[in-house]
């Protein structure tokens, strides 16, 4: 997988954080995200630490704060649904601005938003500084079954020609003067996706007797196995540690 | 749809994350016996297939578009368990490449969106498809009622998770009724997305549908205007023999070969190799070094110390036999052992055995497709 390949949220760099073997980033993220979410939501400061520390790492790996955070609009649809929750939870209520809100659905609202948020920040920051490829051997490093890891890889590489076909389908469509407007054009859609399934089922067979071709007996020869230093684990797992030590004082103060 | 962090509390998170490696768990053995050994591109290529179709819009009206979820129609077209894990593997790469959906929230999305939604679809498209009749329009009719039960469903099930581990203490009971009534309205589009959609595959691929194997009504000939059966084609790739059988035809050879070894050998020629015999009668033998087991107790087939010819070449035979089973058999036993050691991996010969027949069949089924072209006719599936 060459340059091609690169998803558009990777954004090439050559700073330490890019440099970090894929799982020890993988599991850095995934303890961070875990020690947020495990934070009682009264502990507002504490979120704001977690800011930090995220922004600190952004600015370590070289990410300009506007790709970061242009990034972050991904959560806009649940953000709706957070700002829905503290007119609909109950408990008592409070004014504010002269609107008659639940402070649980305010808690609520603020839980959601703060976590969710982090979260997605988290996972931005790893999209943008990880390669699939590298990405995929984080996850075999981390013992994800290998065929699962195989299924991944496909769908990754197929991803883009499927999606391109899918496109072609469209050009053709509308090249010949349609344009779905209603459920009554569903028909069209339906048949461009039945044939989508098709064209991508076949080619997988394909791709399977390509492979038997070359010699494939069910498993992926390994060939540049990653490995981390003990250096680069420490590195790496800085951010959920000291994530910890801010949960563990949320904890403790509030 | 996707499970945001911090929506449900970590204890349920953690549950949910084990139902989902179970789940994950039970497909990938599943999916090895719905695909054998092709599992790991078919299952890509599945999963690149609901990527990008969960990207074609369909618009409702007044412009707002929906999108097909994929989880029923993925059931029905390749197997619940290859479904659940193709959208496991969506799931699982929208939240680490896309951010869509918190990571610790995975479990939560694969066993909601995964597994509730493909089970309950592939459950009801069975159940649906035993008690109505056979034909394309059951097995359409199938998957649009699974399609549209399994999207409330799953929002149903996300309900659950809520009313154990949710962080708001919004009311289960409007929870309950705008999950489940948007995803009502949801579902009537899945449903009539995912019906058309396997409609069409069915039309030209029938074979490819999972949900609809044995609807293909056997081969007719037109002949003289009439349709009669096909004859039977010839045998697909024969089934693997069984333990049993292995071992009767073990036995039988070696009576065969124990029978010629031992009484047909003495009729054979006294000159058995050209090779030898030609070196004999040009004489360039003479330089040939006498082999190195030239006094072993069988040299030149015959046995030792035993005068009479006719005995002692048998006898040989006999003993000959013997070994070269006893080595045969151990060296067999000894790489099935290493090969059922190996796990469910299967040899790269067997493989290559495998798609040498199947495209043996292949082509002959073509050929006899083409040859009778004019005057075979396939009826349409009885609708």
């Amino acid at each position: 997988m060459g340059a091609g390949h690169a998803h558009r949220l990777y954004r090439h760099g050559h700073s330490p954080v890019h440099a970090l073997p894929p799982h020890t980033k993988l599991t850095a993220v995934f303890c961070f995200v875990v020690v947020v979410v495990s934070t009682p939501r009264e502990a507002v400061w504490a979120f704001a630490a977690y800011a930090l520390l995220l922004a600190s790492v952004a600015y370590a790996a070289r990410v300009p704060p506007l790709f970061w955070l242009k990034r972050l609009l991904i959560e806009v649809p649940f953000v709706a649904f957070a700002l829905l929750l503290p007119f609909v939870a109950e408990g008592e209520r409070t004014e504010v601005l002269g609107m008659s809100l639940s402070v649980h659905g305010l808690w609520g609202a603020w839980n959601v938003l703060a976590k969710g948020t982090l979260g997605v920040a988290a996972s931005v920051l790893l999209a943008a500084t990880t390669e699939l490829r590298e990405l995929l051997l984080g996850l075999q490093r981390l013992k994800l079954p290998p065929l699962l890891v195989q299924i991944a890889s496909f769908m990754i590489r197929y991803g883009d020609v499927v999606a391109d076909e899918m496109r072609r389908m469209r050009i053709a469509r509308e090249s010949r003067g349609f344009e779905a407007r209603g459920v009554r054009h569903w028909g069209v859609l339906a048949k461009s996706a039945g044939a989508l399934f098709i064209r991508s089922y076949e080619r997988g067979e394909r791709v399977h007797l390509a492979m038997v071709s070359r010699g494939y007996a069910g498993s992926m020869p390994v060939i540049d196995e990653v490995a981390a230093t003990r250096a680069q684990w420490t590195y790496a797992l800085t951010l959920p540690l000291t994530a910890l030590a801010v949960c563990l004082l949320g904890w403790t103060l509030s | 749809m996707h499970v945001p962090d911090g929506f449900i509390n970590a204890p349920v998170s953690v549950a949910a994350g084990a139902v989902a490696v179970g789940a994950v768990a039970v497909s990938l053995r599943g999916a090895r016996r719905e695909l054998d050994e092709r599992t790991a591109p078919l299952a890509g290529l599945v999963a690149a297939f609901i990527f990008a179709v969960q990207m074609l819009n369909f618009p409702v009206a007044a412009g707002t578009s929906g999108h097909l979820l994929g989880g029923a129609l993925a059931a029905i077209l390749v197997g619940p368990y290859t479904a659940v894990l193709c959208v496991s593997v969506v799931l699982l790469m929208q939240g680490l490449l896309f951010a869509d959906g918190g990571l610790t929230a995975l479990g939560v999305n694969i066993t909601v969106m995964a597994c509730v939604t493909t089970v309950v679809a592939y459950a009801i498209f069975r159940g649906l498809a035993k008690v109505l009749p056979r034909g394309r329009r059951s097995v359409t009719a199938a998957a649009f009622t699974a399609a549209l039960v399994s999207v409330p469903a799953a929002a149903a099930a996300f309900t659950l998770l809520y009313a154990v581990g949710g962080t708001t203490d919004v009311p289960l009971g409007k929870v309950a009724t705008a999950m489940i009534g948007v995803h009502v309205l949801i579902g009537i589009g899945e449903a009539a997305i995912t019906a058309l959609t396997v409609g069409a595959v069915i039309a030209v691929r029938p074979d490819l549908v999972h949900g609809a194997r044995g609807l293909t009504a056997p081969l007719k000939l037109r002949v003289g205007g009439e349709l009669v059966d096909a004859p039977a084609t010839p045998a697909p790739a024969p089934a693997p023999a069984a333990a049993g059988s292995h071992r009767k035809l073990w036995a039988a050879g070696l009576v065969t070969s124990l029978i010629l070894a031992g009484f047909v050998s003495f009729y054979a020629s006294t000159n058995p190799d050209g090779l030898e015999k030609v070196a004999h009668d040009k004489g360039f033998d003479k330089g040939e070094k006498e082999h190195d087991a030239a006094d072993s107790p069988l040299a030149d087939y015959g046995v030792k110390d035993i005068s009479n010819t006719r005995l002692s070449g048998g006898l040989a035979g006999v003993i000959g036999v013997g070994v070269t089973v006893v080595a045969g058999s151990a060296v067999f036993w000894a790489v099935r052992r290493r090969r059922d050691g190996d796990g469910t991996e299967s040899g790269p010969a067997s493989t290559a055995t495998d798609d040498v027949t199947a495209a043996t069949a292949t082509s002959a089924t073509s050929t006899t497709s083409a040859t009778s072209a004019t005057s075979v006719t396939k009826p349409a599936e009885n609708a």
